[in-house]
C-alpha cells in the first residue's frame, strides 16, 4: 500500500498527516502511545477506503501546539479536517474509527456533529468513567509496561515493538505521554458530560472490545453501547486494548461488515 | 557569609525492610509504617534541635517541605515556619522552600506567609521550589504544566505582596475575582526570595533573570561551579554581575568530637540508600513533562531501568568530593574552607544530622558546629570577601533593586 505523509494546517495547529486508497473517506483516530509506522490493519482498511491517519496535536511527530489543553480541543481539530477534506474532495460520507483515546476524540467528535459521519466505530475508547474498576493510570508504570498491558499476548508485542523496544521508541511515548498528560490529566481520560451527550448522537456505532482489556474495562464497552442510540458491543477475543494489533483482521472484518 | 542550619526531618522510625521489600519509599509506601507515636517525639526533637542551633550561633534555619516520603517528615514548611517565628528571636526563617506548582491557591501562600513575616518580625526569606517528581502524582497536580504552575504563582504571589488590592487576576492556571488579602509581608518591597535546586537548567536561568540567589543543593564542586558559571551568564545578559551573594551551598557535615564518631554517624546521610530522596522509583520520580526536556533520554532510560540514578554516589565517593563532610571541627574547617574557596558561595547550609543519628548526637553536633565551625567559616567568609544578600544589602530582586527591610525599622 502506498502511504503519502504530508504536513497539514488545520485549525490552529499543524498535523502530521498520513494518507492511502481511494472512495469514502475514513479517518482513523490513534492511541495515547501512537502508533508503529506501518500496521497491517491500515492498509487493509486502505484497500477500501480513502484512509486519513493523523498524528493528533503534540503525538508522534504532530507540532505540539501549546494552547491545546482537552480532549475536545482535539475533537474540533478533527472536525475542521474532515471539513477541509469534504471541500477539496467532495466527499462527505465519513466513517470515523477511534482506537482507544483515539475512540474517545472519535465520540466527543460525534457529540459535536450528531449526524455527520456514516459510521462510527469505537475500539475500547477511554473517556467514560467505569462504575466499578478503573481506567489503568499510565502515570504510575513505565512506559513499556502501560503497553505491554495493552497486549493480552506479550509476544504480540514483542513482535511490533520488539521485546526491549530501543530508547528512540520511549522517548516518543514520553512525548505522548506528556501530550497526554496536558490534556487529560484531571480528570484522568474520561469527561463526565460525554454519556449524557452521546445520547443525541444519531450515527450507526460499531462498539468493539477486546475481551482482555486490561487498560479500559469491559464494563466501559458496556455503557457507551448503552449511552449510543444507535450502537451496539462486539467483544474480541485474546485481544486486549490493542485490538488492531492483536487481531488485525477480525476488527477489519467487523469494521467492513458493519 | 549567612550560616544555616538544615535538617531533612527524616522518619527515622519506620521499617526499613519493608521500604525495601516494596522497592521504593515514596509515593505508593504505605503510611501504615508511618508511626505517629515516634513522630510526635520526633517533631518535638527536631524544634529542640532549630532553638538549640540559634542559640550557639546560626544565622538562619533552613526549612523545606515532602510529601508521602519518610525521608522528610516536614509536609508543610509553612507550619514549622510558623512555630519558629513565634519561639525564636534572632533567625531568619529561610524556607527552601514552598512548592509552588502544588497549591491551587497562591493568594492563600502569600497571606501565609506575610503572616510568617509579620509574627516573626520579618526573619522571613520566602524560598520557592517546583516540588518532587513524585509529589506531582502525590498531590494530583499535572506534571506537564509544573513549571508554568511555578512561573504564574510566583508572579502572582510577589503581586500580592507589593500591589495593593483589590486587583483581578486572569492568569492561565490560576484566576482570582478577587486578590486582596488583608495580611501584606511586614518586609518590603517583599520578603526575600531564594531558589533552591539541583539538576534543572531552566531553574538556574530563571533564578538568574529573576535576580533571586540560587541555593545548590548537596552538589559536587565541579557541578557547582558550572552552576555558577550559568547563572553568571545570564546575570550578564541582565546587566548585573553574579558572584557570592546570589550564591548559596547546601552540604551535609556532621561533627562530633572524635573523627570515628564523626564518620558512623554520617554514614546516616546515607540511610535512604544514597539518595536523599529515598529509594526512589524510577517512574514516579520523573513523571512525563516534569523534567527538562534536555534529559529526556536519560530520564526514558532509567523509567525502564537501563541507567542507574545519577545522584546514588557512594559513600566514600561524596567524602572524597565534599557531598559529604564529617569530622571534628579541626578536620572539617579545612574541608569547608576548601568548598569555600572553590565556589565562593555567601549562603551556606549545614545539613547536620540525618537518619537514625541520635537526640544527643545531633545536639552535640549542632553546638559544636556553633562554638567552634561557625566563627571559623565566618573568618574565611571575610577573607574570601563571601558577603551575603543581607551583608551587601543586594536587591530583592530583578524588580525590586531595594534591599529587604521591616517597615518601620
Amino acid at each position: 500500500m502506498n502511504w503519502t505523509s504530508e504536513t497539514v494546517p488545520t485549525a490552529g495547529v499543524t498535523l502530521q498527516l498520513n494518507r492511502a486508497g481511494s472512495g469514502a473517506p475514513l479517518l482513523v483516530l490513534q492511541h495515547d502511545v501512537g502508533t508503529p509506522p506501518g500496521l497491517p490493519f491500515y492498509d487493509t482498511l486502505a484497500r477500501d477506503a480513502t484512509v486519513l491517519r493523523p498524528a493528533h496535536p503534540g503525538y508522534d511527530g504532530s507540532e505540539r501546539p501549546m494552547w491545546l489543553r482537552n480532549v475536545r480541543d482535539i475533537a474540533a481539530v478533527y472536525q475542521t479536517l474532515l471539513s477541509q477534506h469534504a471541500a477539496t474532495r467532495g466527499r462527505t460520507d465519513v466513517t470515523v474509527v477511534g482506537l482507544g483515546f483515539g475512540g474517545w476524540i472519535a465520540a466527543e467528535m460525534a457529540t459535536m456533529a450528531p449526524g455527520a459521519f456514516r459510521r462510527l466505530v469505537l475500539v475500547g475508547p477511554m473517556g467514560i468513567k467505569p462504575e466499578r474498576g478503573e481506567i489503568a493510570d499510565q502515570a504510575l508504570v513505565s512506559y513499556i509496561d502501560y503497553v505491554r498491558l495493552g497486549f493480552a499476548d506479550q509476544k504480540k508485542f514483542d513482535a511490533i515493538y520488539g521485546a526491549e523496544p530501543p530508547t528512540p521508541t520511549l522517548e516518543q511515548w514520553d512525548l505522548n505521554r506528556e501530550m497526554t498528560f496536558r490534556v487529560a490529566w484531571k480528570p484522568y481520560m474520561y469527561n463526565a458530560s460525554l454519556p449524557h451527550l452521546l445520547g443525541g448522537v444519531s450515527t450507526p456505532t460499531l462498539v468493539v472490545w477486546g475481551r482482555e482489556d486490561r487498560i479500559v474495562p469491559l464494563e466501559c464497552g458496556e455503557r457507551y453501547a448503552k449511552a449510543l442510540p444507535q450502537a451496539r458491543l462486539s467483544v474480541v477475543d485474546n485481544a486486549g486494548h490493542f485490538v488492531e494489533m492483536e487481531q488485525p483482521e477480525q476488527l477489519a472484518r467487523l469494521i467492513g461488515d458493519f | 557569609m549567612h550560616l544555616m542550619y538544615f535538617t531533612e526531618q527524616p522518619m527515622s522510625a519506620y521499617n526499613e525492610a519493608a521500604g525495601r521489600d516494596f522497592g521504593a519509599t515514596a509515593l505508593m509506601f504505605s503510611n501504615k509504617h508511618f508511626d505517629p507515636v515516634a513522630g510526635s517525639r520526633l517533631y518535638n526533637e527536631y524544634l529542640e534541635h532549630y532553638r538549640l542551633a540559634e542559640s550557639v550561633g546560626f544565622d538562619g534555619i533552613m526549612l523545606n517541605e515532602h510529601h508521602n516520603a519518610p525521608f522528610c517528615m516536614q509536609a508543610k514548611c509553612n507550619v514549622f515556619a510558623s512555630i519558629l517565628a513565634a519561639t525564636t528571636k534572632r533567625v531568619k526563617i529561610v524556607l527552601l522552600g514552598n512548592p509552588l506548582p502544588l497549591a491551587d491557591n497562591p493568594v492563600r501562600l502569600a497571606e501565609e506567609l506575610a503572616m510568617i513575616d509579620m509574627v516573626s518580625c520579618g526573619r522571613l526569606v520566602s524560598g520557592f521550589v517546583r516540588g518532587g517528581g513524585q509529589e506531582q502524582l502525590a498531590t494530583g497536580v499535572n506534571p506537564a504544566y509544573n513549571r508554568e504552575r511555578f512561573e504564574e504563582a510566583h508572579d502572582l504571589i510577589v503581586k500580592t505582596w507589593t500591589q495593593p488590592g483589590p486587583f483581578r487576576w486572569e492568569g492561565t492556571h490560576y484566576q482570582h475575582r478577587v486578590v486582596n488579602p488583608w495580611a501584606v509581608p511586614l518586609q518590603k518591597p517583599h520578603p526575600r526570595v531564594w531558589i533552591p535546586g539541583v539538576l534543572s537548567k531552566e531553574t538556574i536561568i530563571w533564578a538568574a533573570q529573576q535576580r533571586y540567589p540560587y541555593i545548590a543543593l548537596s552538589t559536587e564542586i565541579e557541578a557547582t561551579k558550572k552552576i555558577w558559571e550559568q547563572y553568571d551568564k545570564v546575570a550578564n545578559e541582565c546587566g548585573y554581575a553574579g558572584g557570592p551573594e546570589y550564591r548559596g551551598y547546601l552540604q551535609r557535615c556532621h561533627i562530633a568530637e572524635t573523627d570515628e564518631k564523626a564518620m558512623a554517624n554520617a554514614r546516616q546521610f546515607m540511610w535512604m540508600q544514597g539518595e536523599f530522596t529515598g529509594l526512589a522509583h524510577p517512574v514516579w520520580s520523573s513523571p512525563s513533562g516534569y523534567f527538562s526536556p534536555s534529559y529526556r533520554q536519560a530520564f526514558v532510560e532509567y523509567a525502564v531501568g537501563r541507567r542507574s540514578n545519577p545522584r546514588g554516589a557512594a559513600f566514600e565517593d561524596q567524602l572524597q568530593n565534599g557531598q559529604i563532610l564529617a569530622g571534628t571541627p579541626k578536620t572539617v574547617i579545612p574541608r569547608i574552607r576548601k568548598l569555600l574557596e572553590e565556589t565562593r558561595p555567601s549562603i551556606m547550609g549545614f545539613w547536620a544530622a540525618d537518619g537514625f543519628v541520635s537526640h544527643a548526637d545531633t545536639r552535640s553536633c549542632i553546638k559544636l558546629l556553633g562554638e567552634e565551625v561557625l566563627p571559623a567559616v565566618r573568618e574565611i567568609g571575610k577573607e574570601l570577601g563571601l558577603w551575603s544578600p543581607f551583608e551587601a544589602n543586594a536587591p530583592t530582586g530583578r524588580k525590586f533593586l531595594d534591599p529587604a527591610v521591616p517597615a518601620g525599622v
